[in-house]
């Protein structure tokens, strides 16, 4: 690989042990994936933030590294295993919260950006068309390559973090244009109404195209709130790092014939519907995986308003779109219904299953992908359904 | 037998070969306090990684896997080498962190388990 002076300066050392671990790790990634050279990003979001999915050696190595790293480009950080300030009311243990708040305190030193959340494109890190980045976090690297035509490969804790402390990463996959193809023709032939139903094509698309790059053709319109799960779901059934839809998303128009193709029809939404439904009457819910933007939590305040949750109901976003909200008058009513913000954190990285939950509902298949792994009965259901679900009587 | 393949992370180590034929996942698939294989399912499950040379086409799952790595051997339960047929990102990072010699493109089908192997820089020698 050719590196640069002072890229070679990293990996001798002279600039630190992180700076040289870090280019360590992105050599070796260059040398496997065949990269001929380093790119500078732009932006970084860091995954691998949960003390649960940590443990003790994570933050070993984090704490490690920030004895002498520094993040050399604005660095975004990925849901906790907690509210950072609320952790007591959501019912977290202290040994735990210890743990966490170590975790944050050493990407605090490593000049990390503490906005904890999955949704780095709602809170400020924003990158334009055509920038190369270096992001973790599934759902926001789909999103961030696909929507906001960002070039980003899916990006390990490690390998991202690395990236920040160098201000680079190594030129291969989807940071070229040759590898930014469509691979899979993708009809859908069902009208998709709601971020749900994109919710259900992502997971079901996501199984069939594996780490391809689905085009998807016949969605005549879709929100920020419907690419975002459709961007989760993709994600999490499979691999996908990117996707194009016809005539919405910016690099498009591209030649899509002559590759494989599938079909949605309502039986795949009905499908995914059924899959993601175990037996069981919920004893949590929660939406807003990934992170409820604005315009989610209005339509939530406008459910909850003059009624009373009456099951465990976390609402998650950052703190960036809490602080919104609170300005908008969204929080008091939501609040005052009983239900709970999860800022900082989430249903998938908070020890839910240790808070004593079996039962979730939520609006979101990502997060009955990952639930269902943990242990926990799922119920996938519209956004309305969930409210309805939190607020009906026992 | 003497093959020649790719650095990932540079080292010396000699050792008893432990070859899984397919890919293997760190995270929730070996124990990080005892390096003992708790994938189901795979042809290792019950047998312990520790101070062997760990032979196995590449690395699957969670990319949480690198730390499980660096668990392992922060508690001196991990591989002393590890060869595979071609490293992915899991297994590259984690070897470097945690600093376990490790090559690739190797062709791991001639290693059978109980071999002893040498891994030196990018030969592997059993």
């Amino acid at each position: 690989m050719l590196l640069t002076e002072e890229e070679e300066r990293m990996l001798a050392g002279e600039e630190g042990s992180a700076a040289r671990k870090a280019m360590q790790i992105l050599v070796a990634l260059g040398k496997i994936y065949g990269a001929e050279r380093m790119v500078k990003v732009s932006s970084v979001q860091v995954s691998g933030v949960s003390y649960k999915n940590l443990g003790d050696a994570g933050l070993e190595f984090l704490s490690a590294l920030a004895e002498d790293g520094k993040a050399r480009v604005k660095t975004t950080l990925n849901p906790a295993g907690m509210s950072l300030t609320d952790w007591r009311a959501q019912g977290i243990e202290s040994g735990f919260a210890e743990k966490q708040l170590k975790v944050i305190d050493a990407y605090r030193r490593l000049g990390v950006e503490i906005s904890c959340t999955c949704t780095p494109y709602l809170a400020g890190n924003e990158p334009t068309f055509g920038q190369h980045i270096a992001w973790g976090e599934s759902s926001a690297v789909a999103y961030a390559n696909s929507v906001i035509g960002a070039r980003t490969n899916r990006e390990g804790g490690p390998s991202a973090l690395a990236a920040s402390l160098t201000g680079r990463t190594p030129l291969y996959g989807l940071h070229l244009k040759e590898n930014r193809s469509p691979t899979i023709v993708v009809d859908v032939k069902t009208p998709l109404r709601f971020p749900e139903d994109f919710s259900a094509v992502g997971y079901s698309v996501g199984k069939a195209a594996q780490d391809g790059i689905p085009f998807f053709r016949g969605i005549e319109w879709a929100d920020l709130e419907e690419l975002k799960a459709l961007s989760a779901a993709l994600a999490s059934s499979g691999g996908v790092a990117m996707f194009h839809i016809e005539r919405i998303t910016p690099e498009s128009a591209v030649e899509a014939e002559g590759i494989e193709s599938m079909t949605i029809t309502s039986r795949d939404l009905t499908e995914v519907g059924k899959f993601l439904n175990d037996e069981g009457v919920p004893d949590f819910v929660s939406v807003g995986c990934p992170h409820c933007s604005l315009t989610e939590l209005a339509t939530v305040a406008k459910l909850l308003e003059g009624n009373r949750v009456r099951r465990e109901f976390w609402v998650c976003c950052s703190r960036e779109v809490k602080r919104q909200s609170d300005e908008a008058g969204y929080s008091d009513v939501i609040t005052a219904s009983g239900a709970k913000f999860a800022t900082d954190t989430c249903m998938v990285v908070a020890p839910v299953e240790e808070l004593g939950f079996r039962v979730v509902a939520t609006n979101s298949a990502k997060a009955c992908h990952y639930l269902r792994n943990a242990g926990l009965k799922v119920r996938f259901m519209p956004l309305e359904e969930c409210v309805e679900e939190a607020t009906r009587a026992a | 037998m003497r093959l020649t393949g790719r650095v990932i992370f540079g080292g010396e180590a000699e050792g008893e070969a432990l070859v899984s034929s397919t890919p293997m996942s760190f995270y929730g698939g070996v124990d990080p306090d005892t390096g003992e294989v708790t994938e189901r399912g795979n042809e290792l499950l019950g047998r312990s990684v520790r101070g062997k040379v760990l032979v196995f086409p590449h690395g699957k799952g969670s990319t949480v896997g690198s730390y499980v790595l660096y668990r392992l051997a922060r508690n001196g339960a991990a591989p002393c080498a590890m060869v595979n047929a071609k490293c992915e990102t899991i297994v590259a990072v984690g070897a470097i962190i945690s600093e376990i010699p490790c090559v690739d493109l190797i062709d791991i089908g001639r290693i059978k388990s109980g071999d002893s192997v040498r891994v030196e820089g990018e030969v592997v020698q059993f």
